[in-house]
C-alpha cells in the first residue's frame, strides 16, 4: 500500500521560496495560499462587522463620526457618518461573499484535498491553477483599491450594498465603484478558471476503477459545486458589465429614462446569487460527511442519497432566485411558484440532515474538535434552513423582508453554517497539512467560546427583526436597545474565538505535537489522502494507487 | 523532477507566467478604471500589452511541452473538456445579454410602466432590415464555419496539409469579412449606444458577439501559422480543434442573435 508515500520521504524539496510560493504548479501548495490570504481577508472582513457592532451596542451614534473615528473616548458631538457605516457592511459582504468562503472551501480544500481523495498526481490544469490564485489576489487588490479610492457622498469607498443594486451602484460617484465591479469580475473570472479545473480533473483523472459513484463525499461536493460556479458566475459578470457600462458609458439598462429596468439586475444578480450560496456551503456539506463518518467510527449513511442530494440542491438552486425579491411588485403567479421551488429544497437538504443523524446514530462518537465543529454546523445550519423554511412564504416575507430576521437567517447558515465546516475542515486536516497537531484542549475552548459568540450574536437578531427592525442602518430606536446589546457582546466574544484560532495556529505550527502517523484519526478516515505521509511529499500519487487502498466497500 | 513519475498525468515545472498573468491583468483593469474617469488611457494600454505577452509566452510554452511529448492521450481528453467547458461559460455569459434582450423585448417599460406593456423596439428606433446586412452577414460566418471544418476534415482524414491551409485561410478572410461588415453596419445604425435600451442591448449583445469573432479569428490565425511551421499531425491537432470548436460556438451565438435581435425583434 501507498508505494507513492514510501518514495515521497526520500524526496528532498530543492525549490526556492520564490519557486514555490509563486510560481507554484502544485495543487497542495497552492491550497495552502488560498487558505492563508482567505484567512487574512477573513481577518479584515471580521473586523468590520465588529466595529459595526460596537456602532450598534447602544442607540445613536458613538464611534462613526464625520469628526472622526472615536473609539476609546466619547466625543462632544458626534455627526453619524452614514457613508462609513454603508462602506463597512458592502465590503463586510463582498469580501466574505466572494474573496473569503469560497476562496477557502472552494479553492482551499477543494485544490488540497479533492485531487487527493480521487487519486489524481495533480489537477487537470496546474499552472491555470496558479493563475486562479493570483487572479484571486488580482481581486483582493482591486477591492482593496476600492476601499480607498474615492466614493460616494465625497468620502472614500462605495456604500452600494454587497448586491450591487441600482440605482444606488449607478449613481455612486468616484472610482470606487468601478474598481468593486473590477474586483468581482477578477474573483469570477479566477473561479470560473478554477471550475473548469476541477470539473476536468474529477472526470479525467480518478484513481483506476474509481467511478463516479466510488467518489469520496467532499470530492463529489467540490464537483457539483464547480458546476455552479461555472454556469452562475458568466452571468453576474454580464449583469455588472451592465452595471458598468451604465456608470460610463451612458447606456439604459437599469434607468427607466432611456426604458431601461432596475428590477432586471435584480434577476439577473439573483440568478447568480442564489446558486452562489450553494457554491458557499456545498464543499462544507463535503467536508462534514468524512467529519462525522471518522468520528462516529461508521461509514457515512445513505452516500448515494447524499451525492443525489449535492446534484439536486445543485439543480435546484439555478430554479428559485425571486425569493430574494418577493417585495419588488411579482405577480402572484411567480411568487406562488418561486414560493414552491425554494420550498422543496428542503427535501435534499432534509436528506443531507437526517443521514449525518443516521451516520452518528449507534455510533462510537468521539468529541473531538473538528466534530464538534460538525456538530454546531449541523445543528445552526439547521436553524438556518428552518427560519429559510419561513422566509421563503411570500406573505410572511412581507413582514420580515430586509429585517434583522434575515440577517439573522443568512448567518445561520453562512457565518455558522460555512464557517463552522471551515474550521471544522482545518482541525480535521491541520496535522494532514502541517505535519503538527493543534492543541485538542484549545480547540475546543475556541469552539465554545465560537458557538456561544455566534448564537448570542445572532439569534437575539430573530426578535429584533420580528420587533420590525430594518437591515442596513447605522442606529435604531431605544425600543430596539436590549437585544441589539446582548448581540453586541457576542460579536465581540466571537471576535475574541477568531483571534484564539489564529493563536492556535501559530502555536501549533511551532510548538504543536508531531504527526507521525499517516492517519491520526482512525480507520473510518478511510479516504485516500489518510494513507500519505503527513505533510504529503512534494508530489503525490507518482505511483496511481491502487483499489484496495481506497475501495473500501464490500461489494467486489 | 527528483524521480520518475508512473503514470500519463502531466506534472508541470513551476511557472511565472500567472503571476505576471494576474498583475497584467490587474494593471489592465486599474488603468481601465482611469480611463473610465479621463485620468489616462496608458495604464490601460500598457497592461493590455502586457496581458497579451503572457498569453503569448503562456501558450508558446504549451506549444512546446506538447511538442516534447508530455500531451499524452489521457492530458489531451483533459484540455479538450477545458475548451468545451470554457465554451459552456461563455454561453452563460451571454445568457445574460439575451436576458436583458428578451426582458426589454418581450415586457418593455411603457409610458405608466410597470402596469402598461410598451412597445417594442422603442418609439423612434429605426431598426436594421434584417434580410440585408445581416443575412450577408450570417451566410459569411456559416461558409466560415464550413470552410474550417473543411480543414479539420482535410487534416483529420485525409492528412492534406495543403487543402488544410486554404480551408484555414479561406476562414479567416471570411472572419475578416464578417468583422468589416459588421462595423459598417454600426456605422450606419440610426440608434446610438447611449441613452436609450434598443441600443443598450444590441450593441451589447451584437459587440461581445463580434469581440468573439475577433478571438475566434486570431485563433484560427495561430493555427494557420503553427499549420505552416509544421505543427498538427493527423492525430495530434488539440490546439486546431479547440479553435475550431470555439469558432462554431460563435457562429452559434451568432444564429441566435440574427433570429431573435435581427429578425424577431424588429
Amino acid at each position: 500500500m501507498a508505494d507513492a508515500a514510501i518514495h515521497g520521504h526520500e524526496h528532498e524539496d530543492n525549490r526556492g521560496f520564490f519557486t514555490r510560493w509563486f510560481m507554484s504548479t502544485n495543487h497542495k501548495d497552492i491550497g495552502i495560499l488560498y487558505l492563508v490570504v482567505s484567512a487574512l481577508v477573513g481577518l479584515i472582513a471580521v473586523i468590520f462587522t465588529v466595529f459595526m457592532r460596537l456602532e450598534l451596542m447602544h442607540p445613536g451614534v458613538q464611534y462613526m463620526c464625520l469628526e472622526g473615528l472615536h473609539l476609546f473616548s466619547t466625543p462632544e458631538t458626534c455627526t453619524p457618518n452614514g457613508h462609513l457605516w454603508n462602506v463597512l457592511i458592502t465590503y463586510h459582504g463582498v469580501l466574505m461573499m466572494f474573496f473569503v468562503v469560497i476562496p477557502a472551501l472552494f479553492g482551499g480544500f477543494g485544490n488540497y484535498f479533492m485531487p487527493l481523495q480521487i487519486g489524481a498526481p495533480d489537477m487537470a490544469f496546474p499552472r491555470m491553477n496558479n493563475l486562479s490564485f493570483w487572479m484571486y489576489v488580482a481581486g483582493v487588490a482591486l477591492g482593496i483599491a476600492s476601499m480607498f479610492s474615492p466614493g460616494g457622498n465625497g468620502q472614500l469607498g462605495s456604500g452600494v450594498g454587497w448586491v450591487l443594486y441600482p440605482p444606488l451602484s449607478t449613481l455612486e460617484g468616484g472610482m470606487s465603484m468601478d474598481l468593486a465591479i473590477f474586483a468581482v469580475h477578477v474573483s469570477g473570472a479566477s473561479s470560473i478558471l478554477g471550475a473548469i479545473n476541477m470539473i476536468t480533473t474529477f472526470l479525467n483523472m480518478r484513481a483506476p476503477g474509481m467511478t463516479l459513484f466510488k467518489v469520496p463525499l467532499f470530492a463529489w461536493s467540490i464537483f457539483v459545486t464547480a458546476w455552479l460556479i461555472l454556469l452562475a458566475l458568466p452571468v453576474l459578470a454580464g449583469a455588472i458589465t451592465m452595471l458598468l457600462t451604465d456608470r460610463n458609458f451612458g447606456t439604459t439598462f437599469f434607468d427607466p429614462a432611456g426604458g431601461g429596468d432596475p428590477v432586471l439586475y435584480q434577476h439577473i444578480l439573483w440568478f447568480f446569487g442564489h446558486p452562489e450560496v450553494y457554491i458557499v456551503i456545498l464543499p462544507g456539506f463535503g467536508i462534514v460527511s468524512h467529519v462525522f463518518a471518522t468520528f462516529s467510527r461508521k461509514p457515512i449513511f445513505g452516500y448515494l442519497p447524499m451525492v443525489w442530494a449535492l446534484i439536486a440542491i445543485g439543480a435546484l438552486g439555478f430554479v428559485v432566485w425571486a425569493h430574494h425579491m418577493y417585495t419588488v411588485g411579482m405577480s402572484l403567479t411567480q411568487q406562488s411558484y418561486f414560493m414552491l421551488a425554494t420550498m422543496v429544497i428542503a427535501v435534499p437538504t432534509g436528506i443531507k440532515i437526517f443521514s449525518w443523524i443516521a451516520t452518528m446514530w449507534g455510533g462510537s462518537l468521539e468529541f473531538k474538535t473538528p466534530m464538534l465543529f460538525s456538530l454546531g454546523f449541523l445543528v445552526l445550519f439547521t436553524i438556518g434552513g428552518v427560519t429559510g423554511i419561513v422566509l421563503a412564504q411570500a406573505g410572511v416575507d412581507r413582514a420580515y423582508h430586509d429585517t434583522y430576521y434575515v440577517v439573522a437567517h443568512f448567518h445561520y447558515t453562512m457565518s455558522m453554517g460555512a464557517a463552522f465546516t471551515i474550521f471544522a475542515g482545518i482541525y480535521f486536516y491541520f496535522g494532514k497539512m502541517t505535519g503538527r497537531q493543534y492543541p485538542e484542549f484549545w480547540g475546543k475552548v475556541h469552539f465554545w467560546m465560537f458557538f456561544i459568540g455566534v448564537n448570542l450574536t445572532f439569534f437575539p437578531q430573530h426578535f429584533l427583526g420580528r420587533q420590525g427592525m430594518p437591515r442596513r442602518y447605522i442606529d435604531y430606536p431605544e425600543a430596539f436597545a436590549y437585544w441589539n446589546y446582548v448581540s453586541s457582546w457576542g460579536a465581540l466574544l466571537s471576535f475574541a474565538s477568531f483571534v484564539l484560532f489564529f493563536g492556535i495556529v501559530f502555536y501549533a505550527l511551532f510548538r504543536g505535537a508531531k504527526v507521525t502517523e499517516n492517519n491520526y484519526w482512525n480507520e473510518y478516515a478511510d479516504t485516500l489522502e489518510w494513507t500519505l505521509p503527513s505533510p504529503p511529499p512534494e508530489h503525490t500519487f507518482e505511483q496511481l494507487p491502487k483499489r484496495e487502498d481506497w475501495d473500501k466497500s464490500h461489494a467486489h | 523532477m527528483a524521480h520518475e513519475k508512473n503514470h500519463d498525468y502531466h506534472i508541470l515545472n513551476p511557472s511565472i507566467w500567472p503571476l505576471l498573468g494576474a498583475l497584467a491583468g490587474f494593471i489592465m483593469l486599474f488603468g481601465a478604471v482611469l480611463y473610465m474617469h479621463d485620468v489616462t488611457a496608458w495604464i490601460m494600454i500598457i497592461g493590455f500589452v502586457f496581458t497579451c505577452y503572457v498569453m503569448y509566452g503562456w501558450w508558446a510554452d504549451v506549444v512546446a511541452e506538447s511538442n516534447v511529448g508530455d500531451h499524452t492521450p489521457v492530458v489531451k481528453i483533459g484540455l479538450r473538456y477545458g475548451v468545451v467547458l470554457f465554451i459552456i461559460s461563455e454561453v452563460m455569459f451571454f445568457a445574460a445579454w439575451f436576458w436583458t434582450f428578451f426582458k426589454h423585448a418581450l415586457y418593455p417599460m411603457g409610458p405608466e410602466s410597470p402596469m402598461v406593456d410598451g412597445q417594442w423596439p422603442p418609439a423612434g428606433i429605426e431598426t436594421f432590415d434584417p434580410w440585408h446586412l445581416p443575412l450577408i452577414n450570417t451566410l459569411i460566418l456559416l461558409c466560415s464555419g464550413m470552410a474550417a471544418t473543411w480543414a479539420h476534415h482535410a487534416l483529420a482524414h485525409e492528412n492534406n496539409r495543403e487543402d488544410m491551409k486554404w480551408g484555414l485561410v479561406i476562414a479567416i478572410v471570411l472572419g475578416v469579412f464578417f468583422t468589416i461588415l459588421q462595423a459598417y453596419e454600426y456605422s450606419h445604425a440610426a440608434f446610438g449606444f447611449a441613452g436609450n435600451i434598443y441600443g443598450a442591448s444590441f450593441f451589447m449583445a451584437t459587440g461581445f458577439h463580434g469581440f468573439h469573432v475577433i478571438i475566434g479569428t486570431i485563433f484560427l490565425a495561430v493555427c494557420l501559422f503553427r499549420l505552416m511551421a509544421g505543427h498538427f499531425t493527423q492525430e495530434s491537432h488539440v490546439g486546431f480543434e479547440a479553435a475550431a470548436w470555439y469558432w462554431h460556438f460563435v457562429d452559434v451565438v451568432w444564429l441566435f442573435l440574427f433570429a431573435s435581435i435581427y429578425i424577431w425583434g424588429a
